[in-house]
């Protein structure tokens, strides 16, 4: 019935779920579900997508193991999501760097760095690079403004591109209609869904492994993570304005806007990774898909990276180390940027189409018009259960 | 840690009743274990299957629709009792049940708005955040926070008591036996719905057909001991909560995503392919408690709801598919009834449906003539292929025979005295006040109502 034995898995736990449905007020995911009386292949991509694995259903389910139904849903829906993601990426050459994915993106972003490095010990003059360079226009001496803009410009492009090619691929498998996926209302609650994760809550109680100490660490790790990267990217953003409207070469210094930025960004970098990292490894390893952790610490290790060499970076850009420090700084964004599309970084993407459907879904069940089988009259007549 | 100590308190069972009164107690200060006869993983018993508890209430909630006052529910429980209730303590039950919405928020214990597909109890019914098993995770964690000791896998063996006074149980625990004194006993370990051989003494051979729907743990071995050594009992013992469910289900613990309700859109009939009582009688509450009785009745509790595809759409999803088939005679081969039969008992009720306007939300007038048994609502014509089954069996859901207690959940004695120090909570004594019928959620209502109250009792017990 279904493509995949992970589909299969994923069809069989909905049918139970949506039999059961005690998790309803848990998350996106199972209202969802209500929606539909049997699932398609498009149905559970898009269910997968909206599941953040908080794994809340799984320790209030009456049916998970030992019990013979078996019923785990954030580890089957997490191995969906896997495979939506190779499925969906563009080109569909590169959708094996989904097999294996941490390993694959690591050799990318050594591959990256070799590059970076090399490039700058056979580009510039061995005295250049390992001199003590300071100032406005510092960095370009080792590497020319343009150049710079240039690679980066293209990665960023290429990452856009196929990321965006991706989402679409994503969208169409399951179907959803164009007016499913361009309502304006949606959007702005799906965006305040996914900007606050109100989804990786367990339903107001934190995810699963929290009950017990009461902080929802993934989601402080992850608002750390996400925003940090956001500031740096806006950092970047300022610091380009700088450059090309006001003619101010970095380095910046440390008070102007976009070191401020890059430092806070930077430090979010590296305390959300790491938090994320350990909250990882204290997780009920039951409901941590195989299927995704190395994606997931790749990607988790990328971030990382990509702060604590900023952070370094910023640290020393006035000694000798400044040019290899910029080499292995650039090495790995240019490392991180171009494997976005083919990692965890487009889980954001994917989940925030799934909430933007699931919000549009919302609306128009609230206008009545959705043919769903929520409250069949049948089951209003009765006071027994 | 268990065998060592002297309890204040020891309480026997794990569910919603065990937990209130751990909780109760240890807040009382008292020393509390808890005995759970299950693994952990299946601790709490039919708590694990309860989604939600019915609580009387003044006003609307965030998560409750409108009021349920005392009366309301006094009268809910006189109708699905048919006055087998004990209405002093029942009535003081509904008023404690009031302050329970609060209690157990307290606990941890978290509330959402009615599930999809019961509407219809979202102003009298409580439903739990993720269920009956988030909210014992919530219990679990605040005794644990207070200092109770929980053992599980600790199935008690023997009681000693002494002239209706408790001193010690003797468990099985880890599989060596050890004996635990308390100068209270709280029994809130469930009926014996899972003893079928016990169900034998009262059903015959046929219960060893029947289906149980929660846990494999409520083997009634506390009841028995208790009943034995001279507690007053309450309750039919011959009787059980029995509703019709997938026949493919498991035989112990399938618990809700068995159950089917779509008796009312077709027809039901037994091993023999023929039709044996009216599907249309009533929306409630018989429709869906009757059924597992009626079943029970049939040549080796079997029988077959028969529908077609104008009904598939009608009713919630549930685990296993409906047997489809193109004909009725494939159908009847799927099934292994006589297909000829089959065709037959087909074509009479749907020479007899007369027509009217369908509606099944309320008694409507689609009704079958001059059969026997008729089909006095909801009658349609069954000829629109595919064709649909489902094997249905009676699924035990719990029992009625328990301990009798007064209004402090205190156990009382065949001779009318109060027990000194045993108190039981929950389906143990559920009977008490729910002498047949049941209505939704009133089990968790009375687990934890007189949960609360054994403890509390138990523990001022043990001050004294």
């Amino acid at each position: 019935m279904h493509a995949t034995k992970v589909l299969e898995e994923a069809g069989r736990l909905m049918t139970v779920c949506n039999s059961c449905r005690y998790c309803e007020g848990v998350c996106a995911v199972f209202p969802a579900m209500e929606l539909r009386k049997s699932f398609t292949d498009g149905d559970l991509n898009y269910l997968a997508n909206l599941c953040h694995n908080c794994g809340a259903c799984y320790d209030d389910c009456q049916y998970s193991p030992p019990h013979e139904f078996d019923v785990n849903v954030p580890a089957a829906l997490a191995a969906v999501r896997v495979e939506s993601y190779a499925a969906a990426a563009w080109p569909s050459a590169l959708s094996g760097m989904f097999h294996r994915n941490g390993l694959a993106i690591s050799i990318a972003a050594a591959l990256s760095v070799t590059v970076f490095v090399a490039g700058f010990v056979g580009l510039t003059d061995r005295h250049a690079l390992f001199a003590k360079h300071s100032g406005p226009g510092a960095f370009y001496e080792l590497l020319p403004h343009d150049a710079m803009a240039a690679i980066f410009c293209a990665a960023f492009l290429y990452a856009a591109v196929a990321c965006a090619l991706s989402a679409k691929r994503f969208v169409a498998s399951f179907g959803a209609l164009r007016r499913d996926m361009t309502d304006p209302v949606a959007h702005a609650r799906a965006t305040l869904a996914s900007g606050s994760l109100r989804y990786l809550d367990g339903g107001g109680g934190g995810c699963a492994d929290d009950g017990a100490h009461r902080v929802n660490l993934r989601k402080v790790f992850h608002h750390m993570t996400f925003y940090g990267f956001a500031l740096c990217f806006l950092a970047t953003a300022v610091a380009t304005v700088y450059h090309y409207a006001f003619g101010r070469e970095a380095p910046y210094a440390v008070d102007d806007l976009p070191v401020l930025l890059g430092t806070l960004g930077g430090i979010g970098l590296i305390v959300g990774p790491i938090g994320l990292l350990v909250a990882k490894r204290l997780r009920d390893p039951a409901v941590v898909s195989k299927a995704s952790y190395g994606m997931d610490v790749a990607f988790i290790v990328m971030l990382l990276l990509t702060g604590a060499t900023g952070m370094i970076l910023l640290a020393a850009r006035d000694t000798a180390a400044m040019g290899a420090l910029l080499a292995l700084h650039l090495g790995v964004v240019f490392g991180l940027m171009i494997t976005m599309p083919y990692g965890k970084f487009i889980h954001g993407l994917f989940r925030y189409l799934a909430l933007a459907r699931y919000e549009r879904e919302r609306i128009v069940v609230a206008n009545g018009a959705f043919s769903a089988v929520d409250d069949p009259p049948s089951a209003a007549a009765t006071l027994g259960s | 840690m268990i065998d060592s100590k002297q309890f204040d308190v020891v309480v026997l069972g794990g569910g919603n009743a065990a937990l209130c009164a751990a909780i109760s107690a240890a807040r009382q200060g008292a020393a509390v274990a808890v005995l759970e006869a299950s693994p952990k993983f299946y601790r709490g018993g039919n708590t694990r299957h309860t989604r939600n508890m019915r609580c009387a209430h003044d006003t609307a909630t965030e998560t409750l629709t409108g009021p349920y006052g005392e009366e309301e529910f006094w009268e809910d429980l006189l109708k699905v009792t048919g006055g087998q209730t004990d209405e002093q303590l029942a009535r003081y039950m509904i008023s404690e049940s009031k302050k329970m919405l609060t209690w157990i928020s307290e606990q941890g214990v978290r509330f959402q708005p009615s599930l999809g597909g019961t509407l219809s109890l979202g102003r009298t019914n409580s439903f739990f955040l993720g269920g009956g098993r988030a909210m014992l995770n919530s219990l679990y964690r605040t005794a644990e926070r207070l200092g109770v000791t929980i053992a599980y896998d600790a199935e008690a063996i023997d009681l000693d008591i002494e002239d209706g006074g408790f001193r010690s149980a003797t468990i099985l625990y880890a599989g060596k036996t050890k004996r635990v004194g308390a100068r209270n006993l709280v029994a809130a370990s469930g009926g014996f719905e899972a003893n079928l051989e016990w169900m034998e003494e009262y059903w015959g051979p046929r219960a060893r057909k029947f289906l149980v729907r929660g846990t494999p743990y409520n083997r009634g071995s506390v009841l028995r001991m208790l009943l034995d050594v001279g507690v007053a009992e309450v309750g039919d013992p011959t009787q059980c909560h029995a509703v019709a469910i997938d026949a493919r289900a498991p035989k112990f613990d399938g618990g809700i995503i068995t159950r089917l309700d779509c008796v009312v859109f077709g027809i039901v009939v037994n091993k023999e392919a023929r039709r044996f009582y009216d599907e249309g009688e009533d929306i409630w509450p018989k429709r869906y408690a009757i059924w597992g009785r009626l079943v029970a009745g049939q040549p080796d509790q079997i029988a077959y709801i028969i529908f077609d595809a104008s009904s598939i759409d009608l009713f919630m999803p549930s685990l296993y598919p409906a047997i489809e088939a193109q004909t009725i005679a494939e159908l009847a081969g799927k099934l292994e009834l006589d297909p000829t039969q089959l065709s037959k008992t087909l074509a009479e009720f749907n020479a007899a449906v007369r027509p009217g306007s369908f509606d099944h939300t309320k008694l409507d007038d689609c009704r079958t003539e001059g059969l026997d048994p008729p089909k006095t609502h909801w009658a349609r014509r069954i000829e629109r292929a595919p064709f649909y089954a489902y094997p249905v069996r009676p699924g035990i859901t719990f029992t009625y025979l328990g301990t009798k207690v007064d209004r402090n959940a205190r156990m009382v004695m065949r001779d009318g005295r109060p027990s000194k120090n045993m108190f039981a909570a929950g389906e143990i004594m559920a009977g008490n006040v729910l002498g047949r019928g049941y209505a939704a959620g009133i089990g968790m209502t009375i687990g934890s109502v007189f949960g609360r109250i054994a403890g509390r009792e138990a523990a001022k017990n043990a001050c004294n």
